[in-house]
This record gives C-alpha cells, structure tokens and sequence, in this order.
C-alpha cells in the first residue's frame, strides 16, 4: 500500500492504494466515478480513456500511482454544471450511441483529437484518430459525424471565449 | 495481476540501485502493464521512471538528435526539434498503436523490449543510432540479441537514443489492422554512400537488415533500383495473420514505398 494524490476534475485526492490499483480502478472503485468504463482486458477497447495532464491515455493501462501528482479530467468533469460540453451534445444531437458503452472513451477521444487537430478536423482524420475506441453497435458513421460537429461547434465556443 | 513493490525513483542513479532480484522497469507500461493484467509477467518490484524529468528531452546536440528514452511517442512525433533535425523519423512513432498508446508508450520502452513487430527498432537500426545506457554507449547493431532480447544488463537503463544526422529516411509499415503492429515496416536510411535497410515484423529472430538491398539502393537510391531484390521467405515468421512468402513480398513492397518516402 502507497498513499497517492492528484487532482481529479478540478477536486484534490489523496488514497492510499495497493501498488497493483489500475488508474481506472481508482477512478471507479474509490472515487466512484462510474463514467469511466472497462471494456476489455486487453487494452485494446478505449473505453476506459481519460485526459491525463490534457492527454488521452487509456486508464486501464496505468498505475494509480504512476499519477502522483497529476491532473485528471474524466467524462464527469466535462459538462459545465447541467450545460453539457459541446462533445457530448453532438453525439446527442447526432444519435452517436446505442448501448453507450464505449460513449465515454469516445467523447474523451473526441476531445483529445479536436485539442491537436482543430475545429475544422476532416472525416478521415477523424476515423484515423478512432484507432483505438472501438464500438459494437453504431457502425461509427454517426460518432464521426458527431465528432465533426463537436469540433466545429468546440471552435465557436472558444470563439466566444476569445 | 500479482503483488508487487512500487518504486518511484527521482534519478536515474536511485533506479539502478533499485533493479535487482526480478524488479522491472516501468517507462510507458503500454507493453509491461497488459503482460502483468494477464499475469504473464509477475516482476518482484516495480521501478517507475515517471518522475525522472532529464530522461524526456529532445535535443539537437551537435551533429546527432538526442532522444530521451522517456520521450513518448506522441512528443517524438509532433517535436520540432525531430521535425527539423530528421523528419523521416516522426513518422515512426506516429504509425505506433493508436492516439492514446502514443500519448503513454515511449521510445526507451519500446527499444528496450525489442518485440519482434515493434517500428522503432528499425529506425534504430537502419539509422545507426547508439543506444545511450546508465552504464555505456550501444552502437544498434551490436544492441538487438533476438526476440524480446537485447544486450541490456539487468541493471542497466536506457537513457536516450542518438540518431546521427545527415540521412535521408523513410518507414513504410503494413500494419496489422487489429493490433497496428507492423505485419511488415521496413525502414531505409541513406547516408553518403552507405544506404541500410531494416525489416520488422517479418524476422522469425527479430529485426533485420537486407544486404541485398542496401547494396542495390547504394547504386541508385530509387525505388525501381529493388524491384529484382526478392527478400527471402526463410527466416520469416508464419501466422494465421500472413505467411513467410506473403511478408517476405511484403518487404519489397514496403521497402519501395520507404525508399519513396525518404526525407
Ligand atoms: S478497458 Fe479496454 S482499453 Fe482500457
Ligand atoms: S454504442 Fe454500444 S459500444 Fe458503442
């Protein structure tokens, strides 16, 4: 057992752990932030991905204290308070989920890939970046295309902001 | 996943004094944290290099680019510093897993592994780059000892990778569809006179170089140049996902296509 902190959406938390806690593990079992699923054992699924110091990383792949000290943004720390993130209410919008399994992977992707990519990211960036979020049920023509309007309507936000 | 001890070391020194009775080390644990979820590696300890901040660097560093071993494959790729020194490589971790492995995976980890289908180790070795350890300089092509094998001593800790400037280099990789590891990549570097030409994913003993293609290429630097330079099918790995013959075809094709390629 170790005693780690981090910050997890915008909240500081210290726990003492085992060393063999998976970040994913810590997020659901001890915090009980269940928006973060595990899909496979495999590291293969995306569905456990969450923003690590701003960068997508799959959390089922992790050592909880590999986080010492780090910034952590799950899918619960994206809405702004009952106002969804643009992300979320383009896969909405745009009917991207069925089951909603692999949602929460997806949009923390989504986001990620607008970060490094920008507002006006095409169709086949788009399906290059979902490498590594796979969904049984859509068939992704619709996560695409709301991952297009995300990004688009991302942009107009920070527009706004500017 | 079986019980084991964590280290967080700050130095490089403290996380040598720390590898010892079956202790691992830890870099982007996209490799080593499925191998122990699977409980197909049970190290006694742990030995995180998270913390050390001197080993993410990437630097110019008179006529070499100076990789940290930490660097993960999302900064190598997108550095403007590797950019600008040797652009053919930014390709390399750029072509690895998929967004989020590159956001974690870095090159030390995957040098140091040396997976029989992993890109880098033939960049490293097609560039002649010199592995940079806690304890001594590697040249590539003494590094490399067979499948998941290198010449690492058990205490022993990559530190940075140094690619010598001034080659011209292309990758061109097939990959896997499922696992994005390289079916076949093969990577070309041309140096003056001297062109190298490394193959992953195809060997059955791990990465290897062409001589026969690199003596053609050394005559004329064009993809036409090794369009008679069959690869052999012997020595080449057979599985469900392609057959020695289908690789071996495979390596002239990615061969051209990295040729093609090179900056
Ligand atoms: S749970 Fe499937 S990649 Fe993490
Ligand atoms: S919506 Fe069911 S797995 Fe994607």
């Amino acid at each position: 057992m170790a005693t780690v902190s981090m910050t997890v959406n915008g909240k500081t938390v210290t726990k003492t752990v085992d060393s063999r806690r998976l970040l994913v593990e810590f997020l659901r079992e001890d915090l009980r932030l269940t928006g973060t699923h595990v899909g496979c054992d495999t590291s293969q699924c995306g569905a456990c991905v969450v923003h690590v110091d701003g960068r997508a990383i799959k959390s089922c792949t992790a050592l909880a204290l590999s986080c010492e000290g780090k910034t952590v943004t799950t899918i619960e720390g994206l809405a702004n308070g009952a106002t969804l993130h643009p992300m979320q209410e383009a896969f909405r919008e745009h009917h991207a989920l069925q089951c909603g399994y692999c949602t929460p992977g997806m949009i923390m992707a989504s986001v990620d890939l607008v970060q490094r990519n920008g507002p006006g990211v095409d169709e086949h960036t788009i399906r290059r970046e979902l490498d590594g979020n796979i969904c049984r049920c859509t068939g992704y023509h619709n996560i695409v295309k709301a991952i297009a309007a995300g990004a688009a309507a991302m942009g107009s936000v920070r527009q706004a902001a500017e | 996943m079986y019980a084991f001890d964590y280290h967080r070391p700050a130095t490089v020194h403290d996380a040598q004094g720390l590898l010892k009775d079956g202790a691992k080390l830890l870099a982007g644990g996209q490799t080593l944290i499925p191998t122990m979820k699977q409980r197909l590696a049970s190290p006694s300890a742990v030995v995180d290099l998270g913390a050390i901040g001197e080993l993410r660097k990437i630097e110019q560093n008179g006529n070499a680019l100076v990789i940290g071993a930490m660097a993960t494959h999302a900064e190598v790729a997108g550095s403007k510093t590797v950019m600008s020194a040797l652009p053919g490589l930014a390709g390399v971790p750029g072509a690895i897993g998929d967004p989020h492995v590159r956001n974690s995976g870095t090159i030390g980890g995957s040098v140091a592994n040396n997976d029989p289908a992993a890109d880098y180790p033939a960049a490293v070795l097609a560039l002649g780059a010199t592995v940079i350890t806690s304890k001594r300089q590697i040249a590539a092509d003494n590094f490399f000892d067979g499948l998941f094998t290198t010449v690492l001593g058990e205490d022993e800790i990559i530190t940075a990778l140094s690619f010598p400037l001034g080659a011209k280099f292309g990758y061109a990789k097939f990959a896997n569809p499922a696992s994005r590891y390289a079916l076949v990549g093969v990577a070309v570097a041309q140096r003056g006179s001297e062109v190298r030409v490394a193959v992953t994913g195809a060997g059955s003993n791990g990465v290897f170089r062409v001589p026969a293609m690199e003596a053609a290429l050394a005559k004329s630097f064009t993809p036409a140049a090794i369009t008679s330079v069959k690869a052999d099918a012997s020595g080449l790995m057979s599985d469900i996902h392609a057959d020695a013959a289908y690789r071996a075809n495979l390596i002239g094709v990615m061969a051209k296509r990295a040729v093609e390629a090179a900056a």
